[in-house]
């Protein structure tokens, strides 16, 4: 004696939140009954553990058919197969491509390939996650970019508009791709202690600012890709650390701004040129697509290492690192100050968000 | 050459991968009608192909126009070997032949296939011009309207009710055809859905004839079904109920209602339609070129129906008939009536005045009188003879109903016959049945009901030798009308309502099942009652059958100053027994009526039909199910059909104890929309009963049931019946508190008190037509027994009062019934849900009986706690309209499937109308809210005189419902994005009007991104903003909130779907799941291609589905019908005509606020 066969069909067709939190985050059936029961959906309903059953594999089902055209938001709302309200259907979408950070800081700015979704059961026993979740997290990520990556114009832009997600979303989607395309290393353990958010921050300083979209507004530009020229022109900022008389001038010009406004001075003037030399170094590499895998690491064992071993808080950073941009302007013999400010204004910003413990 | 069919091909979109090296589709389109075929042109390399083709132009006759349906196939061109076939899509052309429905079928339909199912949409636009045929001898019948609604549509009054329309036809199932052998199963099933079309095309240009011939001009309650008879063949078989009906003009100034009217191909068709109906300035004019034969038939017809008018009164000289004549008449209804100037409410008021018994019989003898004098000599002997007596005195002074109302069973001289009928035994000759597939009336319309009728018969299939007289089959169903008509005639009644049919089969055995409820309804005279001066000049010469308030306000207004009133309160005359109370048919206890006090009612009644509107209730209904398996011999022919005919008998007695108990256990009196299913398998029968239990106010409240042991000398025995005695006690008191079932005490009187000798009331009568002898049914009272005691002589017994104790209330905020309404709910919110459930359930070899039984309830109780889960976001609701279909797909397999809608409701608003109780009438009144509408029109006409009562009224019902919507949170966007639709639609409608063919490029079109973008792009290019129209299905014939403004035409379609990858598509489950889905989202693409915004009484009549686990293979049928129409919320009808005519909106939306 068995259920063979149990189907329900709704007009409208019925989604419970709750039931398709469940799904996606990759729990089985029997598991998700479990989580429901305790969660005392029962009592309020005045349900049986077999109606639960029953509802949650009927719910599965319909998730399972809707996934299909989940990875195609924009079908969503022209198929005609489920009528779905369109509040409910952002929902879908939204939860469906939501992604947990602690997955999302492994997998970031690794290839996005075969061989990194085979490891991605030891990232479900690292996270916690099961890896029915990882991988729709990984294929989330796979397919975003793989639309994005040819598109032109506006990155974050084309993201929303292909997968209809919410801004912050599709921002974060941006620095996934964005990361991923560039191959930024995030996995060292120097960089252990920096969150997603931290890294998607930088992301968006780099896509605003360094990228061939970041300078004119043709739309023909591509986002997920630095500009190559101006990764050439950061050659020339060598000057700065290279030509004595400039560099001495330089560090003048700070101290004599700073002095007295900090209690870390000292450490300060003496740091200096190591600190502007890491800084004028990591410009000057940058044009080596293997140094801009190192772009974050070297960031940490130039500058935010140091100045963290001298215990600067992130205002003294913020107070340094303003003067340190500023006084290059007044340096008479210096003559790219528009590649400066805009390598410098990148710099700063993400140091600043990357200066904590 | 009567007609041009023309299509055009737009385009495509989310077509599949066919060439897999490119990744894409060379697709293009064959167009063909009959043996006409076009093809459009190869668009190659794209899932999004814009084929933009020219008009493809089919000269045809109309007749084919009826019969075939227009196909489009989509497939994949090939250079070096067969083009493959992408999948199909099906266009029922009907609706565009008719001049009141759609008049351009436009938008996207998904394409079809019965192996892969839904494969991408295609856009196309289907027109039809139609030269009008007046050639007498014709063979096709466009312009007849048909409606799967089972009342008179909302936006239609009837000018007449001609009566039962029926017809069959045969073929041989291609399925089952040697060809079939050889063929795929792809090019099976494809045969086998166009054969339906074809035959159900021909099936409904077959009754549309008779229509014509009776001198209808649609068909209401149009219920289609198809016989698998496997080798025997395949039958579509139709009933209906023909009608003229004549559209409302709506308050909506012409945007919505005419663009119709000029679009190019309604040009051509006007002038053969008679011109618009005087008095009635807007409505487009009834599409009836027969307008002028009713004229002309008219005045035959008016002495036919005098004669008819005796006969539905018959006599009766008993004593209190005449003193009922005789009573005063009571100055209050005058007085509170002739002031108003509408008819409706007070009409509506008289719930009220008859409980407080002072209603007047307000002397209306004139014609009835004479008409039951003269009549009365040639009746007296058959009264004795068929013990079928009338309720004379209460028919007489009822006869003359609020409407006016006249019965034509034919153009000729129907209603005679059916004096003839009713008079002579031997009246098997015209093949003429006063059945009404109809299930709910205007108020006044039904008079008496007189109970339950139905009639069986076990038939062994044969071979259909000769399709084109399927005579065996015809007779098979005559056989059964018959009976149901004689049962109809031993209670008292000359007609048969909610009227239905349908057949189980098994192997080579078929039952065939007919059920309705015998009654008793108005006819009456235009002429002979008073007229108000404008009507007379519009429809004069018509019979009237109105469902509108408008006439009756004519009527009363006048009437009431002439003295000529109506006598019975409609909230309790239909419970008012039609037969002989010396001459019952079966034994039955009767009181006097708890309303009026002046008529004898049952203590119990069971109908097939909706809850009147006008009916007193007390409390609120629920759904009772009665559910019985019967395990039986495995038999082959002759033998089986002698097995099962001998079983059925007890099925149904068993089905009918277990109702009864159940309405008992509820304290309820009566059921309504009672749908008996038996179901036949090789081992088994199964039978569920489903009905909705009310508290009728004007029959008497039932006892208790008590338990009575036969062996009383055990103690513990004992103790364990009083304890089980305690336990119903119990649930009686808890059930009555929980559909607040507290009828006002009334102590006086009545002859005998309940519980002294109850009997089984309302009989249920069958019979098989094998052992059929048509005066050995009314012994079939198997009710010597009685009913409310339940003996326990063996464990039997005490499983069935355990089973009677298992069903579980339903949950807290949620109400089931399985009618349209819900009495005591009137408060809907636009929030609607309809689904489909289906279970299957596999059983264990050698079950008992009980174990059976006890399976089968267990998994209809299940289903329904399952449905509760499902739906709690919605509560409050109500499940309406549930409808279980029962079947056994296999030996040991039982198939239970529900189609119904949830609707939620408002909850304040229904305490608040609990408190005001008088009120409550008055909402009710309101429910029939074109009606409403309708009479509002004509108070702006003829008077300008603000109505005091129901305005007010109405602007408080428009506050609540705005409220009401408030609070469902979930949905408002969803109305939001209706109401941008509807204003989408409205544009369209001036393209249309306008003549324009770029009507498609809509909103779905909208944005396609210019090619030549990259790559993975193109997969997506018609994406955002374009969303696709959301359209509402309901099984019910209303939508609340909202006013249906048009029918669009019936939607009725057949689809297969077969597989043999059955676990790759996730199982039996995860098939039919998809299966399902895919049907829901073709029938709304269907309708919103043609115009229309919701799919009213929709129904799943056939989910056939078959599976073979081991070869990884499943296939399933399903069928499914209901009307397409386009409705308005009332929020914007408000906004549209608020200026012009602020009392009519404000009443209007009062009505439909309920």
């Amino acid at each position: 004696m068995s259920v063979e066969l149990d189907v329900f069909v709704g007009n409208t067709t019925i989604m419970d939140k709750e039931v398709y939190q469940l799904w996606l985050n990759g729990y089985t059936v029997n598991d998700a009954v479990k989580v429901r029961i305790e969660g005392g959906v029962m009592e309020e309903c005045e349900a049986s553990a077999e109606v639960l059953l029953s509802d949650t594999m009927d719910q599965y089902r319909t998730f399972q058919m809707c996934e299909r055209l989940l990875h195609h938001p924009a079908k969503l709302a022209n198929q005609l197969l489920f009528q779905i309200p369109p509040d409910r259907q952002a929902m879908l979408i939204e939860r469906y491509y939501a992604f947990d950070d602690s997955f999302v800081r492994e997998v970031l700015g690794k290839k996005l390939s075969k061989g990194t979704k085979k490891d991605l059961d030891d990232v479900s026993t690292k996270t916690g996650i099961t890896l029915k979740s990882c991988r729709r997290q990984f294929d989330n990520f796979k397919r975003v970019f793989k639309v994005v990556e040819e598109l032109k114009g506006p990155l974050v832009e084309n993201i929303r508009q292909h997968f209809l997600l919410p801004d912050q979303l599709a921002r974060d989607y941006a620095a996934i791709v964005f990361f991923a395309n560039n191959r930024f290393e995030t996995g060292k353990k120097k960089l252990h202690y920096l969150t997603f958010q931290d890294f998607a921050f930088c992301a968006g300083q780099l896509i605003n600012n360094w990228t061939l979209g970041a300078v004119d507004n043709i739309m023909e530009d591509m986002d997920v890709d630095l500009d190559k020229e101006f990764l050439q022109e950061l050659k020339d900022l060598k000057i700065l650390i290279t030509d004595k008389d400039l560099l001495d001038q330089h560090k003048s010009l700070v101290c004599t701004a700073l002095r007295g406004k900090t209690n870390v001075f000292n450490e300060m003037e003496a740091n200096f040129k190591n600190l502007s030399r890491g800084l004028v170094n990591i410009a000057a590499k940058l044009i080596n697509a293997k140094d801009v895998r190192d772009f974050f690491i070297d960031l940490v064992e130039k500058f935010i290492e140091p100045c963290r071993s001298d215990k600067w808080t992130s205002i003294d950073v913020n107070l340094y690192l303003t003067h340190y941009t500023n006084s290059v302007h007044i340096l008479d013999t210096f003559k790219h100050h528009a590649v400066w400010t805009r390598y410098m204004g990148v710099i700063k910003s993400c140091i600043l968000r990357m200066y904590h413990d | 050459m009567p007609g041009k069919l023309k299509a055009k091909i737009v385009a495509g979109r989310h077509l599949p991968v066919m060439d897999r090296a490119s990744d894409l589709t060379d697709a293009f389109v064959e167009v063909k009608f009959g043996n006409t075929t076009f093809k459009t042109d190869v668009y190659p390399k794209s899932l999004n192909p814009q084929w933009n083709s020219e008009w493809f132009k089919f000269e045809v006759d109309d007749e084919d126009l009826q019969d075939e349906p227009l196909q489009i196939t989509v497939l994949d061109h090939d250079t070096y070997s067969a083009n493959d076939a992408i999948g199909k899509v099906y266009i029922d052309i009907d609706p565009l032949l008719c001049s009141e429905a759609a008049t351009v079928i436009s938008g996207w339909l998904p394409i079809y296939d019965t192996i892969h199912g839904i494969r991408g949409e295609i856009n196309v636009l289907v027109k039809v011009d139609l030269f009008n045929d007046l050639n007498r001898f014709r063979q096709s019948s466009c312009g007849v309207k048909f409606f799967c609604t089972t009342s008179i549509p909302r936006c239609y009054r009837a000018i007449m009710v001609h009566g039962f329309v029926e017809e069959l036809v045969v073929n041989e199932d291609p399925e089952y055809q040697w060809i079939d052998r050889i063929r795929t199963p792809r090019a099976s099933n494809e045969a086998r859905q166009r054969l339906i079309f074809l035959m159900s095309g021909e099936l409904q240009r077959k009754i549309g004839l008779k229509v014509l011939e009776m001198g209808g001009n649609a068909v209401v309650g149009y219920l289609q079904c198809f016989d698998l008879e496997g080798e025997s063949g395949l039958v579509v078989r139709a009933i209906g109920t023909a009608c003229t009906l004549e559209k409302i003009s709506s308050t909506l100034p012409a945007t919505a209602t005419h663009p119709s009217n000029s679009s190019p191909s309604k040009d051509m068709k006007e002038p053969g339609f008679g011109e618009e109906a005087p008095g009635v300035p807007l409505s487009s004019g009834p599409p009836t070129p027969l307008r002028a034969q009713t004229f002309s038939s008219f005045s035959p017809s008016k002495s036919y129906s005098r004669q008819s008018s005796s006969s539905d009164t018959e006599l009766s000289l008993t004593p209190k008939t005449v003193g009922i004549f005789l009573f005063p008449s009571t100055p209050a209804l005058e007085s509170e009536s002739s002031p108003l100037p509408s008819a409706h409410l007070p009409h509506h008021l008289w719930p009220g005045m008859a409980s407080r018994s002072t209603t007047p019989p307000p002397l209306r003898l004139s014609q009835s009188d004479t008409a039951i004098l003269r009549k009365s000599v040639s009746f007296s002997e058959e009264l004795l003879l068929a013990a079928s007596g009338m309720g004379s005195g209460g028919s007489a002074g009822k006869e003359g109903g609020p409407l006016k109302a006249l019965l034509r069973q034919q153009t000729q001289s129907a209603l005679e016959q059916r004096g003839v009928s009713s008079s002579s035994e031997a009246f098997v000759r015209t093949g003429e049945y006063p059945f009404f597939t109809l299930a709910a009336f205007p108020p006044g319309f039904l008079l008496h009901v007189g109970g339950v009728v139905s009639a069986r018969s076990v038939k062994l299939l044969d071979r259909i030798h000769n399709p084109d007289e399927p005579e065996t089959r015809d007779a098979w169903w005559e056989e059964i009308r018959q009976e149901i008509k004689s049962h109809a005639k031993a209670l008292g009644c000359h007609a048969v309502v909610g009227y239905s049919e349908s057949t189980s089969i098994c192997e080579e055995v078929c039952i065939l099942s007919a059920s309705g409820t015998a009654a008793i309804l108005s006819s009456r005279f235009m002429q002979d009652g008073p007229l108000d001066t404008e009507h007379r000049l519009s429809r004069q010469p018509l019979c009237v059958f109105s469902t509108g308030s408008e006439r009756v306000e004519g009527d009363m207004g006048s009437s009431a100053s002439l003295g000529f009133e109506e006598v019975v309160s409609p909230g309790c005359g239909f419970c008012h027994i039609p037969y002989d109370e010396l001459n019952i048919p079966f034994p039955a206890q009767l009181t006097y009526c708890y309303c009026c006090r002046r008529y004898k009612v049952p203590d119990v009644l069971f109908t097939t039909i909706d809850l009147p509107t006008e009916a007193n209730v007390t409390g609120k209904g629920c759904l009772i199910q009665a559910r019985l398996c019967r395990t039986k011999k495995k038999a082959q022919g002759e033998g089986n059909a002698t097995v099962i005919s001998n079983l059925l008998p007890f099925l149904e007695y068993e089905l009918h104890t277990q109702l009864m108990n159940k309405l008992k256990l509820r304290g309820m009196n009566a059921l309504f929309g009672l749908r008996i299913q038996i179901s036949v398998g090789e081992t088994m029968l199964l039978g569920l009963a489903s009905a909705t239990g009310v508290y009728l106010t004007a029959l008497p409240s039932p006892g208790g049931i008590q338990i009575a042991g036969k062996t009383p000398s055990d103690i513990t025995y004992e103790q364990h019946i009083s304890n089980m005695q305690k336990k119903i006690n119990d649930t009686i008191a808890k059930n009555k508190e929980l559909y607040e079932i507290n009828p006002p005490e009334v102590v006086e009187e009545i002859i005998g008190s309940p519980i002294p000798e109850p009997r089984q009331r309302s009989r249920l009568f069958r019979s098989q037509s094998e052992s059929s002898d048509e005066v050995s049914e009314l012994d079939l009272s198997h009710g010597k027994k009685d009913a409310f005691v339940l003996e326990i002589d063996d464990t039997d017994a005490v499983e069935d009062i355990h089973a009677l104790l298992t069903d579980s209330p339903t949950p807290a905020g949620f109400y089931s019934c399985n009618t349209e309404i819900m009495p005591g709910i009137q408060n809907w919110t636009s929030a609607i849900q309809m689904f489909t459930s289906v279970r299957v359930f596999r059983l264990n070899a050698n079950l008992t009986n009980q174990g059976l039984n006890k399976i089968f309830s267990d998994l209809c109780e299940n289903l329904l706690k399952s449905l509760y889960f499902k739906l709690r976001s919605m509560v409050p609701c109500c499940l309406c309209h549930l409808n279980f279909t029962v079947a056994i797909p296999e030996d040991e397999l039982i198939q239970v499937a529900v189609t119904a809608v949830a609707m939620s409701f408002d909850k304040e608003q229904l305490l608040e109308n609990g408190k005001q109780s008088g009120e409550k009438t008055l909402i009710k009144a309101i429910t029939e809210n074109d009606e409403q509408l309708q009479f509002n029109l004509e108070l702006n006409a003829e008077t300008s005189a603000p109505n005091p009562l129901s305005s007010p009224k109405g602007l408080s019902e428009v506050g609540s419902h705005l409220s009401a919507r408030a609070s469902s949170v979930d949905y408002s966007s969803f109305a939001d994005r209706c109401s941008s639709w509807i204003e989408q639609l409205k544009l369209k409608a001036h393209t249309i009007r306008r003549g324009s063919v770029k009507t498609t490029s809509s909103m779905e079109k909208a944005s396609p991104l210019p090619e030549g973008r990259s790559r993975s792009l193109r997969s997506n290019r018609s994406y955002s903003g374009s969303s696709v129209a959301v359209v509402k299905m309901t099984p019910l014939s209303f939508i609340p909130g909202a006013k249906i403004i048009k029918y669009l035409g019936i939607i009725n379609m057949f689809f297969i779907r077969e597989t043999t990858s059955l676990r790759e598509e996730g199982g039996v489950s995860g098939f039919l799941h998809t299966f399902i889905a895919e049907v829901f989202a073709m029938v709304r693409a269907h309708v919103a291609a043609l115009g229309g915004n919701a799919v009213v009484s929709y129904s799943m009549k056939e989910c056939v589905f078959m599976e073979n686990p081991n070869k990884n293979q499943a296939q399933c049928l399903i069928n499914v019908s209901g009307d397409a129409v386009m409705f308005v919320r009332e929020s914007e009808l408000e906004s549209t005509s608020v200026q012009t005519q602020s009392a009519t909106t404000h009443t209007s939306n009062g009505a439909e606020g309920t």
